[in-house]
């Protein structure tokens, strides 16, 4: 991979620092009137999420790192890898329980995924924001209550457990907001 | 990338104008003549924190100026008297919310004053630009031991490099002792001031007077003779009392182009007309270099320097 000169590092820009994958957030250009000019820059840790801040001085450079983001569609999973496909090109990618993460609660099969390759292989999956998944276990409804009022615990086919309103029964099929993890509305039937 | 509009509103454009005539009328009111010197020259800057964009001139190179300080001494050691410059100067690479690679920069020289004298005209004319009650003055070596709590001037590099890692947590690998120094300056010292108003930091440690004379103390301790002006933690104004000594310079010339081999940066030659000057005789003086752009967007309440220039660097 090329090198990137503090200069070139801009928002988006894919690094690696300290042996890890990284896509820069910010770059601040800092220098004392005279002297040594220093750049903050902020980097999100693509495999692990965190935010990192460093100093650089000016000119230091980082090696670009081979990463690549891509959507394809979960096929399955044998108990220790979540295989993924490209729709287009039919490729196999096998993505650990490390780069599935939280995710895993949002997988349903033929459904898209944004998967971020590194040197080729998965580091990280993120669901769409919204999903359709079948409960598989709730308590039963309690007639009449249609509307605003309680919720109750549902677990989905991920194993996922999710507030869901009173009304909504065992078998249905419902959406979920998968950054806040919240019930929207009954599933569009299909 | 395809807005053509500029980044400045009317009523910032309107501002500059008003106060480069500002400036301007101070100047003349002060008989201190406006000058023009060359923006394209044969030779750029030895300094390793500054690096000229070079432009091809037919079989030559010429250097786009980082300040117009060199042509406006060889005026002075020709006799101008007080003079200053508005114009544009050029440093490759420096490019954030508060630089852009071109900018405007006002430089001006007072015959038979020192650094501090020179200081409180900067003063005087920042704070009536920015309406502001007054300034500060602290020494270099005061301002770290207020901020930092440490007598910085005779720490090591060991020492200064603990503190650092105190402070900042992380810091980049093989700086030297004044990297140290400046980026406790930058990443420290400069939020540390960021509500002090006006700042007049003075009496640089000898190592970092640049173009300034070296000078003792009454306790016998050896300086820079130099200034810097922070407003609101924003650097505006750099100023020396002038080193007049061509072999002074020439010497630390040599010196900056050894730091430059040693970092694989290119070496520059030194301004032989600028030394030719000087040896044949630079009147005692001080000069000051003060951001233009800078002391707008201050006036103006801009947070990034793109709301001040018509074209900012991305639109230009």
């Amino acid at each position: 991979m090329a090198n990137f000169s503090t200069n070139e590092f801009k928002s988006g820009l894919k690094v690696m620092l300290d042996g890890e994958p990284c896509s820069i957030l910010e770059n601040e250009f800092v220098k004392p009137g005279k002297g040594q000019a220093f750049n903050r820059v902020k980097l999100r840790n693509l495999r692990s999420g965190r935010v990192w801040d460093r100093t650089f001085k000016s000119g230091d450079s980082l090696e670009g790192a081979d990463v690549l983001d891509v959507e394809l569609e979960y096929s399955y999973t044998d108990g220790e890898f979540f295989y993924f496909m490209d729709p287009v090109s039919y490729d196999q990618h096998a993505a650990g329980a490390d780069a599935v993460g939280d995710t895993q609660k949002w997988l349903r099969e033929q459904e898209k995924y944004e998967v971020t390759l590194y040197n080729g292989a998965p580091i990280t999956v993120s669901p769409p924001n919204f999903i359709e998944l079948e409960i598989t276990e709730t308590d039963p409804g309690l007639k009449g209550d249609t509307a605003q009022g309680g919720s109750k615990p549902a677990t989905l086919t991920t194993g996922a457990v999710v507030r869901v309103p009173l009304f909504i029964s065992q078998g249905e099929s419902i959406r979920i907001d998968t950054r806040t993890g919240e019930y929207v509305s009954r599933a569009s039937k299909s | 990338m395809t807005d053509w509009r500029p980044g400045a509103n009317h009523a910032i454009q309107r501002q500059r104008a008003a106060l480069l005539a500002d400036l301007r009328g101070y100047f003349a009111h002060h008989h201190v003549m406006e000058v023009e010197t060359p923006l394209l020259c044969r030779t750029g800057v030895t300094d390793p924190a500054l690096e000229n964009f070079e432009v091809p001139c037919g079989k030559a190179t010429r250097f786009l100026q980082t300040s117009p300080e060199y042509a406006m001494k060889r005026l002075l050691a020709a006799g101008s008297g007080d003079i200053f410059q508005i114009c544009k100067a050029f440093r490759q690479e420096e490019q954030g919310v508060r630089h852009n690679p071109e900018y405007t920069l006002l430089e001006w020289y007072r015959l038979d004053i020192d650094h501090y004298q020179l200081a409180r005209e900067v003063g005087e004319l920042v704070a009536a630009v920015l309406e502001r009650p007054g300034w500060q003055v602290w020494s270099w070596q005061g301002v770290f031991q207020e901020v930092l709590g440490v007598g910085a001037h005779c720490a090591s590099r060991e020492d200064l490099e603990e503190l650092a890692l105190g402070k900042l947590g992380e810091i980049p690998l093989g700086l030297d002792r004044d990297g140290l120094l400046d980026l406790l300056m930058s990443h420290c010292v400069e939020p540390g001031i960021s509500d002090w108003g006006i700042v007049f930091i003075v009496d640089y440690p000898p190592s970092q007077a640049a173009l300034a004379r070296q000078v003792l103390d009454a306790a016998g301790e050896l300086h820079g003779a130099r200034f810097e002006c922070y407003v609101d933690g924003t650097e505006v104004a750099n100023g020396y009392w002038e080193c007049s000594d061509a072999s002074e310079l020439r010497a630390r010339f040599a010196a900056d182009n050894r730091l430059r081999r040693a970092r694989g940066q290119p070496e520059r030659i030194a301004d032989e007309y600028l030394l030719e000057a000087l040896t044949a005789g630079l009147p005692p003086c001080a000069g000051v270099a003060l951001g233009v752009d800078r002391l707008l967007a201050l006036k103006t309440g801009a947070q990034d320097l793109d709301a001040i220039l018509s074209f900012g660097w991305s639109r230009s």
